[in-house]
């Protein structure tokens, strides 16, 4: 049996063993789909590493309000859960377009692709909602160092957001030309785990910011 | 419409920056002109600029990082004579104009000198060495290089239009804060470090997926060569540090654009956590460099000694170790603000212990040597003065480490020479001896050998002359950074250290001769077989230069040194293996992606330094539309036909042949 059989058969290698594992040898280079997948988690960790420094920023600069407004002043849990609610539930969209993708029903894709961006936009327009309300209460970024570790925490989750909007169009435009070829499913693998990890950053900023700073 | 642009800010009035840049635009533009003229750019575009070939792309590395080193020396050159001339003087650089050029030399050697020129090396060795085609992501690669280019290009720019930091290679705050530093070097500094960043951390990504993910059949990791080991924990820290100054840049960005107060000096801004930051990716920067240098003395080391690495599997070990306690030690760089005793004794421990894991390398080295057949070739000169002056490098470090003694030493000239003690012995030595021994490989000749050993000594003297006399003025109390002195007791070092320049200098002339020399005889230089050294590693199975898919059919490894045991096979047994079922290959296309996507990162660049706004969104719409074509491409790929392959590789075998007929035993 040639290690190319034992892939096919044993696709997560879980019987493989030392001999088997391309990791360990035997089976030279990984198919392309796993390069491309690996490369892109080790990316994410590279953004979560980024992602970390601005929450030890934030945590270093949490109570320094400078005389200005803190946390518990000025967040709207109730704006912030709708927020949550609405990129979760993107989430689960977004995990319907990867099914819709295997099963190869392109129409499914795009409404749930639609859905997805439907989400994610109205999440992008809550945080620009609730950004200006609190800039027109001179709780702006430059008011205090609590406020610019805030806003750019927040923002840089927004910013990333919004990349993710502009790419999700994009895959639906190349799905849309170009069919489910291997190296757009390939991207869309890649844009699904994207928007996947923006979720679970969302999920330690709403626990670290919001929760912790409407209770200080 | 040009925000802060005018003709004001192009410094006429000063003859210095003006004439340096006047030649070098001037040798620019002469290049450019002769490259057109004479009908090379699209050569130049089709084979190199818009290639994705790994080898092209290190070659290009390389290339980029030796014209930088030499714009870093002359900064240094000009360092040195400013001090050795402003005894009770003063001197010939004015204030202002000395603080930017030891900003600009700082931040050149490291970010434009030393990591291209690792990152170089890495690129054209460490798939070779795997036994694979190319690097996992190809076209991303070219970004990376491109990127990195964009960023010595802005650093450059700043000669002649605008200014450069005067706030040291690391931006602390306050000083670098719009208050102290309104003009736009700092910005300069910051564009110019985050683009080419970004380009750093996507090459990180490349290579830990490609020396994870990608080996020839049979290479499992502990059969990998200890330079793919060092360049995946380079990778490793890249990945894990990299992100970090883009945080702390960026957070340092939105203080002086948009008046945020992450590191000013009201409103409860923090700028000892600029410093924190900065150096928990500062410190793994240090091993990021030497990590991969020590993984060039391990090949070079094993190869001139004719014997396996001693203590392998130690030696990975110590690279992993030293990976992960690099994290866990970067208060070391400021014992002096105020910690508490508690917290530095802690960190003085750990830098102490991370001495060990070098420490273990170099015992390693020894014995690779002991009862070695040694030949002192150029590389294993670099080597061996590596290991001499890096020991000492290393106790000067671990004297630093102690906090009690950082307090009265740090920031003199005892810790700038045990730095450039640390990264002059180690990483560039390291450079210099994988430029050596892998020159045959990408160009298919060797470097001249009495240029080399020439320029491996009056560097290594020079080294000695110039920062000896440093440690002994800094522990005389001589701060570093100084415009001007008057200690008449320091003068006598620092006209010595001066004197090392000078014979430095001559090390980097012998060094360019060296090139121009062996160019012009390439003939009688020539590396016919393709392992010219008698190589361990699979690089020497290929052709010098390899062709673009570098493995007709890929190694089938079979244990340690793959490369060595296939050819002690075919001389016991006096035959080359069979030869293998040619078959067609594929390989990615060239592309400009990377090209075009650096020039709209130039133009943003650019734009925003001097606050052009319109400029600044078309530079990043173009760089958008780019990927955007790019993903829309539909034939990634091309096929080389399998008789291309057999006539290449039929080639080098009746090479191999010829050389397996005439070998008469090892080398003495």
């Amino acid at each position: 049996m040639t290690a190319i059989d034992v892939r096919e058969r044993d696709p997560y290698r879980l019987h493989g063993g030392h001999g088997h594992a391309p990791g360990h040898g035997d089976g030279g280079p990984a198919p392309i789909r796993i390069v491309v997948g690996y490369g892109f988690w080790i990316f994410l960790l590279s953004d979560i590493v980024m992602f970390s420094a601005f929450f030890a920023a934030y945590a270093v600069l949490a109570g320094k309000t400078a005389g200005g407004p803190s946390g518990a002043e000025l967040f709207d849990l109730r704006n912030v859960a709708i927020e949550t609610a609405a990129l979760l539930l993107s989430s689960f969209t977004c995990g319907l377009a990867s099914l819709a993708v295997t099963a190869r029903r392109s129409s499914w894709f795009y409404v749930a692709m639609a859905v997805t961006f439907v989400l994610g936009a109205s999440f992008i327009l809550l945080e620009l909602r609730e950004f200006a309300h609190m800039v027109a209460r001179d709780a702006g970024p430059t008011r205090s160092a609590f406020l610019s570790a805030f806003f750019t925490l927040v923002g840089c989750h927004g910013l990333h957001v919004t990349a993710g909007l502009l790419w999700l169009l994009t895959m639906m435009a190349q799905i849309f030309a170009k069919g489910f070829r291997d190296d757009i499913l390939r991207r869309f693998m890649c844009f699904s785990l994207f928007w996947h990890a923006l979720d679970i950053i969302w999920v330690a900023l709403f626990t670290v910011v919001y929760l912790l700073g409407a209770s200080r | 419409m040009l925000g802060k642009l005018s003709w004001d800010v192009i410094p006429f009035d000063q003859p210095l920056p003006m004439i340096a840049s006047a030649v070098v635009a001037l040798a620019i533009l002469g290049v450019l002109a002769w490259v057109f003229l004479a009908g090379h750019f699209p050569y130049l575009w089709r084979e190199w600029i818009t290639s994705v070939d790994h080898k092209r792309i290190g070659v290009m590395y390389t290339l980029l990082a030796l014209l930088m080193l030499l714009r870093g020396f002359s900064d240094a050159v000009m360092m040195r004579s400013q001090q050795a001339l402003a005894f009770q003087a003063p001197g010939y650089l004015p204030p202002d104009h000395f603080n930017q050029v030891f900003s600009a030399h700082g931040t050149i050697m490291i970010f434009f000198g030393a990591m291209p020129f690792v990152i170089g090396l890495m690129n054209l060795v460490v798939p070779l060495q795997l036994g694979v085609r190319d690097v996992a992501f190809p076209t991303l690669n070219s970004v990376s290089f491109w990127l990195t280019a964009t960023g010595a290009l802005l650093v450059n720019i700043s000669l002649v239009i605008g200014e450069f930091a005067r706030t040291g290679w690391l931006p602390y705050p306050p000083l670098s804060e719009t208050a102290y530093s309104p003009g736009v070097g700092v910005d300069y500094y910051l564009w110019a470090v985050q683009i080419s960043g970004v380009g750093t951390l996507l090459t990180g990504i490349n290579f830990v997926t490609t020396i994870l993910k990608m080996r020839a059949p049979g290479m499992s990791y502990l059969r990998m060569s200890m330079f793919c080991w060092t360049s995946l924990a380079a990778s490793l820290l890249i990945v894990a540090a990299f992100p970090i100054l883009t945080a702390t840049l960026a957070m340092l960005t939105l203080d002086r654009y948009f008046g945020f107060h992450f590191f000013t000096n009201e409103a409860g801004g923090n700028m000892l956590m600029f410093v924190n930051l900065i150096w928990a990716w500062g410190h793994p920067e240090v091993y990021i460099l030497v990590l991969p240098a020590f993984g060039i003395f391990s090949e070079v080391i094993s190869t001139f000694s004719s014997k396996p690495l001693f203590g392998y599997r130690s030696m990975v070990a110590a690279t992993l170790f030293i990976c992960i306690v690099s994290f866990m030690v970067w208060l070391h760089h400021f014992f002096t603000m105020g910690a508490g005793a508690d917290v530095n004794a802690a960190f003085g421990i750990a830098t102490s212990i991370i001495a060990v894991g070098t420490g273990v390398k170099i015992y390693n080295w020894m014995f690779t040597m002991y009862g070695g057949r040694i030949r002192f070739a150029t590389p294993m000169l670099w080597s061996l003065g590596f290991m001499v002056t890096f020991v000492i490098g290393g106790m000067t470090g671990v004297l630093l480490a102690v906090p009690p003694a950082d307090f009265l030493l740090h920031n003199s000239l005892f810790l700038v020479a045990h730095f450039h003690n640390v990264i002059i012995g180690g990483v560039l030595f390291g450079a210099f001896a994988g430029y050596t021994y892998w020159f045959p490989k990408a160009f298919g000749f060797r470097l001249h050998e009495g240029w080399g050993k020439l320029a491996f000594w009056l560097t290594l003297i020079g080294f000695y002359v110039t920062f000896v006399p440093l440690y002994a003025v800094g522990l005389l109390g001589m701060t570093r950074r100084m415009q001007h002195f008057d200690v008449s007791a320091w003068y006598p070092w620092v006209l010595a250290a001066g004197v090392g320049m000078l014979i430095t200098t001559a090390g980097v002339v012998a060094q360019i001769v060296q090139l121009v020399v062996s160019i012009r005889q390439r003939a009688a230089l020539r590396d016919a077989t393709g392992d010219p050294w008698d190589g361990r590693s699979l690089e020497w199975a290929t052709p010098s230069p390899p062709p673009v898919f570098n493995f007709a059919a890929l190694p089938h490894v079979e244990g340690e040194e793959p490369y060595w045991s296939i050819k002690q096979r075919a001389r016991e047994q006096n035959r080359l293996r069979d030869e293998p079922d040619y078959e067609p290959i594929e390989m990615p296309r060239n592309s400009p992606t990377g090209f075009i996507c650096a020039f709209f990162a130039t133009v943003m660049g650019f734009a925003l330094i001097w606050h052009i706004w319109w400029m600044v969104a078309l530079g990043a719409l173009g760089a958008l539309a780019t990927f955007v074509v790019f993903a829309w491409r539909d034939i990634p790929e091309y096929v080389i036909p399998a008789a291309e392959v057999a006539r290449i590789d039929r080639a080098n075998r009746s090479a191999r042949r010829e050389a397996l007929v005439t070998y008469t035993g090892p080398r003495p």
